[in-house]
């Protein structure tokens, strides 16, 4: 743990105008990452962690509000003009997105697009920039790949897409590389393979990733770190090994005590988390998760929990009655 | 013909030999080539397989939502395929489906309570106050006040109570056998456990059968009585669940369990076990379609077209090299 800080998200709060009101995506939310090191963002859909992403990205809806620093080698990504921004991503910040189809442009060839990332950010003449799309191609694991560079995006599967995907953010060998979901639209024999090639690229290149997901069997054995989100909310955060061996927030538990396991018996009742997340525009004063908790006191729905250090202070998590008990993963 | 395990002497529902192809721009998409399964009264087949094996197609060629190019539907003990007009949508109200996406498949601007009862119209029950009874004790049973619910429009709920809403549609018509695609794939993890608890409840309590079709192995396994898993248009491997998952026999089979994500950091994902990317259903490879992802793939496997044979009680495989 060695490693220098590369990104830092301090205290990071992302409102968005709704006709409904002001809905709150991220409250308050503080994450490290170290050069190098894989962190995972996990939670359910609604819960903040892509405009998080997105906030770390500057790529955050034109009406939306953003307060905090993200720190980026140095530099707040927040006060940076426009071309700078510009500059960076792409070059040392890259994203993978969870739909290929709409991340890459359907009228140009995989080739001029690799291309023009090529030539714009390391001003490669374009023989080379032809030559490194080639190994880049070969590197993702696409066969044939001087005749793909012809091709267009709905020539190729879900699986291919990702990979030109990841060859276009692998190509000018970023610093962090965000992926949002990569897997999500893939079949879960390609969902192996893409989660296999980010991981092995990653290590490759020494590149810091953070993934975000809302299975935690994605993080479980990929990242270094782990966040859990709720209702906009770090709730829960810590070395992987730490969280899996023992969760203290009742949601991480009760997320991963609802996914049906594969050693799951046959026409077993799942443990489900009754209810449903609260309503975005609608902030409740006490802790999110406390209507769904089987824990909650009263102190739960008045005040809101911070974020607290463990046994160790890489371990925190946001709840008055943390569990206490030693737990594997629940069969 | 390919043989198939007997779950009882009696099932509910037989496919047999099945086969369904689309003609897409001149070329045919051979999506459902030769499907044989039966599914016993009370049971749960799921049916597991990646896009485009031809899960969704089979069970929409049961319900004759889409024609077959040959074989039989025999559904207690009618044959549906045969079957056209008045009989086969009398035929339908014992058979319901239940779709992936439960916002898309409600209409938008009609009231819940309306959408509920249109199966009951659609089957001729005139009176308005028995419609409005059975919506009612249908919605109170998947867990929604009717009361609440039914004068309000499918954009005031969330995913997870617009498929319970699905489910409640699905039930009114107190159907026999229900098609399930897909059920949970769009709701998020807190959810998907309330709604497959849900259609467990169901099941027990309106006597229900049902044809669960999905892509999460773990998610069909915590439902399903037998497993059917299929890889472009065929059946790779038929089993009881419990069994198939503890020792599948199809490679396929075995590369799909060891596929999924395991939350817990101790299990360090196999590397690549996974070669290769299904081939297009235009054009399938001869002999067994899984030979070339196969690592157990030989000549065998290129010129002869693999049966399902039985391997292990009850089990059935479709390799000419099983791993059991």
């Amino acid at each position: 743990m060695t490693d220098r800080v590369l990104l830092s998200i301090e205290n990071v709060t992302v409102d968005l105008p709704t006709p409904r009101g002001n809905l709150r995506a991220v409250d308050g939310v503080d994450l490290k990452l170290g050069a190098g090191r894989t962190l995972g963002i996990v939670g359910e859909s609604g819960c903040g962690k892509t405009m998080l992403s997105r906030a770390v990205l500057q790529l955050l809806p034109k009406k939306a509000k953003l307060s905090g620093r993200v720190m980026f080698d140095g530099r707040d990504l927040v006060s940076l003009d426009r071309e700078s921004l510009r500059k960076l991503r792409g070059r040392s910040l890259a994203v993978v997105f969870q739909d290929p189809m709409t991340s890459l442009n359907p009228v140009l060839t995989i080739g001029t697009q690799l291309i023009e990332t090529l030539q714009e950010h390391l001003e490669l003449d374009l023989s080379t920039a032809k030559k490194r799309s080639v190994e880049l191609l070969a590197a993702v694991g696409i066969p044939a790949p001087e005749q793909r560079l012809t091709q267009y995006p709905h020539q190729l599967s879900g699986g291919m897409r990702q990979r030109v995907a990841i060859a276009i953010a692998l190509s000018c060998e970023p610093e962090l590389l965000i992926a949002d979901e990569p897997t999500t639209a893939l079949d879960v024999t390609i969902q192996a393979q893409i989660l296999d090639l980010l991981a092995r690229e990653q290590r490759r290149r020494h590149m810091a990733m953070i993934i975000i997901t809302h299975d935690l069997g994605v993080v479980a054995g990929r990242t270094d770190e782990v966040a859990v989100m709720y209702a906009g909310r770090v709730v829960e955060r810590a070395p992987t090994q730490a969280l899996f061996k023992k969760m203290r927030m009742p949601y991480t538990e009760a997320l991963l005590a609802a996914i049906p396991k594969i050693d799951t018996a046959p026409h077993t009742v799942l443990p489900a988390i009754s209810g449903r997340p609260p309503d975005p525009t609608r902030p409740l004063k006490g802790c999110s998760f406390s209507p769904r908790c089987r824990y909650a006191v009263a102190r739960c729905h008045a005040e809101k929990p911070g974020l607290t250090a463990a046994e160790t202070p890489a371990h925190q998590f946001a709840c008055f009655h943390p569990i206490e008990i030693e737990a594997g993963v629940p069969a | 013909m390919m043989q198939q395990s007997a779950p009882s002497a009696d099932p509910l529902l037989k496919v047999d030999n099945l086969v369904v192809e689309y003609f897409v721009g001149g070329k045919t998409v051979h999506a459902v080539s030769g499907v044989s399964l039966e599914i016993a009264r009370g049971e749960t087949l799921g049916l597991v397989g990646e896009s485009g094996c031809g899960k969704s197609t089979l069970g929409r060629a049961v319900l004759q939502l889409r024609p077959a190019v040959s074989g039989t539907v025999l559904f207690d003990g009618h044959e549906l395929t045969a079957m056209q007009g008045d009989r086969l949508r009398k035929m339908r109200q014992r058979v319901q489906l239940i779709f992936q996406d439960p916002i898309a498949s409600l209409n938008p601007r009609r009231r819940i309570g309306d959408i509920v009862a249109e199966p009951l119209v659609i089957a001729g029950m005139k009176d308005p106050e028995k419609r409005n009874q059975l919506v009612s004790d249908v919605l109170t049973a998947v867990g929604l006040d009717p009361a609440l619910v039914v004068g309000r429009l499918p954009h005031e709920f969330s995913g997870g109570q617009c498929q319970r809403i699905c489910i409640a549609r699905a039930l009114v018509l107190n159907p026999d056998f229900i098609i399930c695609d897909e059920p949970v794939s769009a709701l998020d993890v807190s959810i998907r456990a309330q709604i497959l608890n849900l259609l467990e409840e169901m099941k027990a309590r309106y006597g229900l059968t049902l044809l669960f079709i999905a892509h999460d192995l773990a998610v069909v396994k915590a439902v399903s009585d037998r497993v059917a898993v299929m890889y472009l248009g065929r059946l790779c491997e038929v089993g009881p669940s419990e069994q198939l998952f503890a020792t599948p026999a199809h490679p396929y089979t075995a590369l799909l369990i060891e596929a999924i994500p395991v939350p817990d950091p101790d299990v360090r994902p196999a590397e690549s076990v996974a070669v290769g990317e299904p081939p297009s259903p235009i054009a399938p490879p001869s002999g067994c379609r899984f030979r070339t992802r196969c690592p157990r793939a030989d000549q065998q496997c290129v010129t002869e077209v693999p049966e399902l044979r039985r391997v292990a009680p009850g089990q059935f495989a479709a390799c000419h090299h099983p791993l059991i």
